[in-house]
């Protein structure tokens, strides 16, 4: 069901990078949380953004994804600003943020990832329902189209809004935190599925913070804290001793620093 | 109890007034319901109650302005109340990061007392009755009419009338971006659906709603009646569609039950508020959800919960009596003993009288016998035991001395698919690795 | 309308609820619990009315038990509810406030027909009387706020802790349910007190206005409740000033202080008034949280984002030739970065009247003067990235967001060792040793 981009009916220039941010600041309240990120991501990757607790991982794809205003910057998808390349991006939010008690079903959250392509007022009919199922197929939660969501377990939740987020059929996804209180079983189904993703040309990005799996999942990285460390393939990104022999850092400038920035904390 | 007696039960079906009121009662309610279910679903159901005493300045100022009680300028006057109230809170709470509810109270407040000051101000030149804005002029519905295709209507029904129909096409029109959008606004917004559109043409149907009621019932019904029934309806259903009709047959019954109890002679003599008795019914019915749904009733959790553990008491009292037999092929042992073995209390008691009347076990002499139905089931428990015990060993190398425990829970949930498994796992062994017997399968 | 000679008294009394309501609100507000007052004053009517039915008087302190007992109910089933069912807790404060609020006017109306005469101070409850106010009244306001008072600062530390963060509360072995209860009931009584005077809209608002605005002002619990105290006190006063005929010495004329006393407004409306005008400047002008210092620190904040980009842009375009300074073409200038046409040429123009650049034409030149300052700017922006590339695993909270506080943020000593470890392995820029290469590709 996951077709080439054609199906969009949309020409995707062939040079363009999937995501590209320029001098993106981002600010809660005249307190900024990211600071003048800069990035290019290539098309056909599967990227991992990562960095400590309060780092911005999520301001970063909120603020990409029109959901929060930029104090400065600008972002593109497919070398076009966001508004024009909605239908391009799809989206799975983190699990928190969802109302389990809503009265919806399984099919019901899947069905939603088709509604974009069918604009306002027009409801989804037998081709939309195919999607559906298949989608589903493909998470492996096709007997459980029919139950509310709160009967699920929480892989099993997240398969729903991963489903979701294959209907839409988009070229680049937006994951918060997919595998936060998933089992390993599942786990490994998502990291499988967003394998296939890329091999299918698509590009992923996804909140993660499990340092110990970053190098097997992702080909890409974003590290970040409020400002962008570095951003590139892993392999050559995410190493420490890479980051250190370019950057002349060692591991007593870095604890000095921390101390001296925690001494100096409770500034207000 | 006199009074009780002579009371004609039917008269109130059948007298034009009654049916006058409730008509009126129930499209008013099924108005509110239909829009209150969004309003439950997105955790917004007190901007129903902040919007309904909001619109209060906006009422009075179109009576000022337009000098009459038209409906035209009453309704833009109120909707645009109600829409400020909205959007106040809203920058409240976005740009004076006031928290969301206290954004909220300070704005209705203040609008109200606006309102209140208004109203005091120009007592004078408003016929507007302050008692009105809490219980409305329902107990007067079968007093004016007019005449539509051929039927003899109640006046109100011409303003709630036509707000129950487009809060119903506005529902099956935008059916699909109402959900979207209330389920998960940052997603909605993000294929197109704006959350923010959707959620001001929301509040403006509420508004609208709130202002074609408020003469009818009142405002203390409209808010009973945009909460009470879709809190009842989502205690009852899982999916939208259906929890969107239950709403308004809840909103029906309560606006039938409420004018009942209303009328004289039931409650008081000269009978009461009927918008008054209609919330108070609206918010029984929720009670009575709230303790007996189905699926989340408190008091059907407590049933299912009460049933399992006497399963599992019955079950433990069966396993305990196979064991002592297998021990000692002739003991058996007193009532009190086997209660007590399995930890006493009037649950086990009680799951001990079950097993008798059903046949399980005999009273002989003082003591408890299985018989032959009551020996085959405890055989088949110990063997899903023990089954289970071999399997914990066999495959996942526990030690001895930890498989026993685990088993004691997973016992009372082996089922018959999952106990064929486990045989062709464990592959027939005779004994468990305590090195007692595995019963067979044998009647 | 207040007669002259007991408006004194009437202030006292309007002040010390104010201020109580204040203190006592804002811990609701803190709580995100601030429509529970609102709930609060709307489940104390049908307690009163059962009061009045029961002991057939009005005596207020009997009315207020009966009112206390309903509203801890309506407390007590929001927990219930919020805790055993899927229900919401704004749907079950809706639910409540609606049923409690309905049986209310319910037992109103058979009031009404019972006793029709001694009825008429029960009607006060819905929207409030001051005038009503007496010496016995002022009396139990100001026991009420001793009691609170005392409660509130015997329970300081206990009632922060809560207010902060229940659970840690619980796990650090407080009896935050009791405390949870404690708090509520000293709310209700609060509610109860001030029904009669404001009613029952006005008095939720005196619970969230005065909170709400002094949250504006300060950071901190102590402060905060003194400051809503005296907010809440001052709105009580000067609501009822307004609302107070004048003195004589103020008119001369007889006809004026006729006419102006003629339009005397109720006082329980103006109360609200004021607490809200309070809240209202409050929200626009308070110091640091105001919105219109907001806007201008975040308007600053862009103003200077955009300032470090444009010189950054001006350095790392002039870095190759260093230390020469090359004109640079504002065509490729603004290929650098993504600004629009009018805002480069606002800098551009700034920054020549600033002696930064030399413009010609269509280029632009760093001075000597704005090399420096361009070389400042990209030094700390690029000290700042190493220092977090450097220490990638600190948690940004403890990290200060602002650029220019490099220096005051980290020390002297660790700034000039991370400069050297950039010379030493020759990254750093030959014209000025204070610009460390940016770590990232340059885009």
């Amino acid at each position: 069901m996951i077709k080439e981009a054609s199906s969009t009916g949309e020409r995707i220039e062939a040079n363009s990078p999937a995501l590209e941010i320029h001098d993106m600041t981002v600010a809660y309240h005249r307190k900024p949380v990211l600071w003048d990120i800069d990035l290019v991501v290539p098309e056909g990757k599967l990227v991992g953004i990562v960095g400590p607790n309060g780092a911005g991982k999520t301001t970063l794809i909120k603020a990409v994804l029109g959901l929060l205003p930029l104090a400065s910057g600008k972002v593109e998808i497919y070398g076009k600003p966001f508004g024009e390349q909605r239908h391009l991006i799809g989206y799975v939010p983190q699990r928190e943020s969802v109302d389990w008690d809503f009265p919806v079903t399984v099919r019901d959250v899947v069905l939603m990832g088709t509604y974009g392509r069918l604009g306002w007022i027009r409801r989804p009919g037998r081709a939309e329902r195919e999607i559906a199922r298949e989608c589903l197929e493909q998470v492996g939660m096709n007997e459980f189209a029919k139950r509310q969501i709160r009967q699920l377990s929480g892989g099993q939740q997240q398969r729903v809004f991963l489903a979701r987020a294959l209907a839409q059929d988009a070229k680049v996804y937006f994951m918060d935190e997919p595998f936060s209180g998933v089992d390993a079983a599942t786990e490994a189904a998502i990291i499988e599925l967003l394998q296939k993703l890329r091999s299918q040309g698509k590009t992923v990005f996804v909140v993660h913070h499990d340092l110990q799996t970053v190098r097997s999942y992702f080909d890409y990285v974003i590290l970040l804290n409020m400002r962008l460390v570095a951003c590139g393939p892993t392999a050559t990104t995410f190493t420490p001793a890479m980051l250190h022999e370019t950057y002349g850092g060692r591991l007593t400038i870095l604890d000095e620093a921390a101390e001296a920035v925690r001494q100096r904390e409770p500034i207000r | 109890m006199d009074l009780l007696a002579q009371f004609d039960w039917w008269q109130p079906f059948t007298s034009r007034n009654g049916l006058s009121i409730m008509l009126v009662g129930a499209v008013t309610n099924v108005a509110c319901a239909l829009v209150g279910c969004y309003l439950v679903l997105r955790r917004m159901s007190l901007m129903g109650d902040a919007i309904a005493h909001a619109v209060l300045p906006g009422l009075v100022l179109a009576l000022l302005l337009s000098g009459s009680m038209n409906i035209l300028p009453l309704f833009l006057g109120a909707a645009a109340i109600g829409l400020l109230t909205t959007f106040l809170t809203q920058t409240l709470h976005q740009y004076g990061r006031v928290p969301a509810d206290a954004s909220m109270g300070v704005v209705y407040t203040s609008l109200f007392a606006i309102g209140v000051v208004l109203l005091k101000s120009y007592a004078g030149q408003l016929h507007f009755d302050v008692q009105c804005v809490f219980e409305g002029w329902l107990g007067f519905a079968g007093m004016r009419r007019f005449s539509f295709a051929g039927l003899e209507l109640p006046m109100q029904l011409r303003t709630v009338g036509p707000v129950a129909l487009i809060n119903l096409a506005a529902i099956l029109l935008f059916w699909k971006e109402l959900k979207v959008s209330s389920f998960d606004s940052p997603f909605s917004t993000l294929i197109g659906i704006s959350a923010t559109l959707m959620h001001y043409f929301l509040m403006a149907l509420v508004a609208v709603t709130t202002v074609a009621s408020f003469e009818a019932v009142g405002s203390i019904l409209v808010v009973a009646m945009l909460i009470a029934p879709p809190a009842t309806a989502h205690l009852l259903c899982d999916r939208l569609g259906r929890m969107i009709v239950v709403a308004c047959v809840v909103a029906i019954v309560a606006s039938v039950v409420g004018y009942w109890f209303a009328l004289p002679g039931i409650f008081a003599e000269r009978g009461v508020s009927p918008a008054g008795a209609m919330a108070c019914a609206a918010g029984g019915m929720y009670g009575l959800a709230v303790l007996f749904s189905p699926q989340y009733g408190i008091i059907s959790k407590l049933v299912r919960n009460l049933q399992t553990a006497l399963r599992i008491l019955r079950e433990d009292l069966l396993l305990m009596l196979y064991r002592v037999e297998e021990v000692d092929s002739s003991k058996r042992m007193r009532p009190s003993e086997a209660v007590d073995a399995v930890g006493g209390g009037w649950l086990a008691r009680l799951a001990l009288a079950m097993l008798r009347r059903r046949g399980r076990l005999e009273l002989r002499d003082g003591r408890l016998h299985m018989t032959d139905d009551g020996r085959w089931r405890a055989a088949r428990l110990v063997r899903g035991h023990r089954l289970w015990e071999t399997y914990l060993v066999k495959h996942l190398g526990l030690p001895l001395d930890h498989v026993h425990a685990p088993a004691d829970r997973v016992e009372h949930y082996i089922h018959q698919p999952l106990r064929e498994e486990l045989e062709r796992a464990v592959e027939d062994a005779p004994i468990d690795p305590h090195g007692r017997e595995i019963p067979g399968t044998a009647r | 309308m207040i007669g002259g000679s007991i408006t004194a008294n009437i202030m006292l009394g309007t002040a010390l609820l104010g201020a109580t309501a204040g203190v006592i609100g804002t811990f609701a507000v803190l709580r995100r619990r601030a429509l529970v007052g609102d709930m609060l004053s709307h489940a104390a009517l049908p307690g009163i009315c059962l009061a009045f039915l029961v002991m057939n008087s009005r005596n207020r302190l009997g009315l207020s038990i009966g009112a206390l007992v309903t509203g801890l109910l309506g407390i007590v089933l929001v927990g219930v509810i919020t805790r055993w069912t899927r229900t919401k807790e704004d749907a079950a404060i809706g639910i409540v406030l609606s049923t409690f609020f309905g049986a209310g006017v319910v037992l109103l109306s058979k009031i009404q027909q019972d006793q029709s005469g001694n009825q008429a101070g029960l009607g006060t409850y819905l929207f409030g009387e001051t005038a009503s106010i007496s010496r016995s009244d002022i009396q139990l306001i100001a026991g009420m706020a001793a009691v609170c008072l005392v409660i509130v600062i015997l329970l300081f530390k206990e009632f922060e802790l809560l207010s902060f963060d229940s659970d840690f509360a619980t796990s650090q072995g407080w009896p935050a349910l009791a405390l949870d209860l404690l708090m509520m009931g000293t709310l209700t009584i609060v509610t109860i007190v001030g029904l009669p005077i404001c009613g029952v809209i006005l008095m939720a608002a005196l619970i969230i206005l005065p909170g709400a605005a002094a949250r504006f002002w300060t950071n901190r619990l102590g402060p905060l409740l003194v400051i809503a105290g005296i907010f809440g006190g001052a709105s009580g006063m000067i609501g009822t000033f307004l609302a107070s005929p004048l003195p004589e010495r103020w008119f001369g004329s007889e006809r004026v202080r006729a006419l102006l006393n003629a339009s005397l407004l109720p006082p329980g409306p103006l109360i609200v008034l004021s607490a809200a005008a309070i809240f209202l400047f409050s929200l626009l002008f308070a110091p640091r949280r105001g919105i219109v210092a907001e806007n201008l620190a975040e308007l600053r904040l862009r103003i200077r984002i955009s300032r470090e980009h444009m010189l950054r842009a001006l350095y790392e375009l002039s870095e190759p030739q260093l230390p020469n300074r090359p004109q640079i073409d504002e065509k490729t200038l603004l290929a650098q970065r993504h600004w629009s046409n009018w805002v480069l040429n606002w800098w551009l123009w700034r920054f020549s009247a600033q002696g930064l650049i030399e413009r010609d034409r269509e280029t632009a030149q760093l001075t000597p003067a704005g090399l420096a300052a361009a070389a400042q700017v990209t030094r700390t922006h690029r000290l700042w990235e190493l220092f977090l590339v450097e220490s990638a695993g600190i948690a940004s909270d403890h990290v200060d967001r602002d650029a220019d506080d490099v220096e005051h943020m980290l020390p002297a000593p660790l700034i000039r060792k991370l400069e050297a470890r950039l010379a030493a392995s020759g990254r750093m820029p030959v014209v000025s040793q204070i610009v460390p290469e940016s770590p990232h590709e340059l885009l």
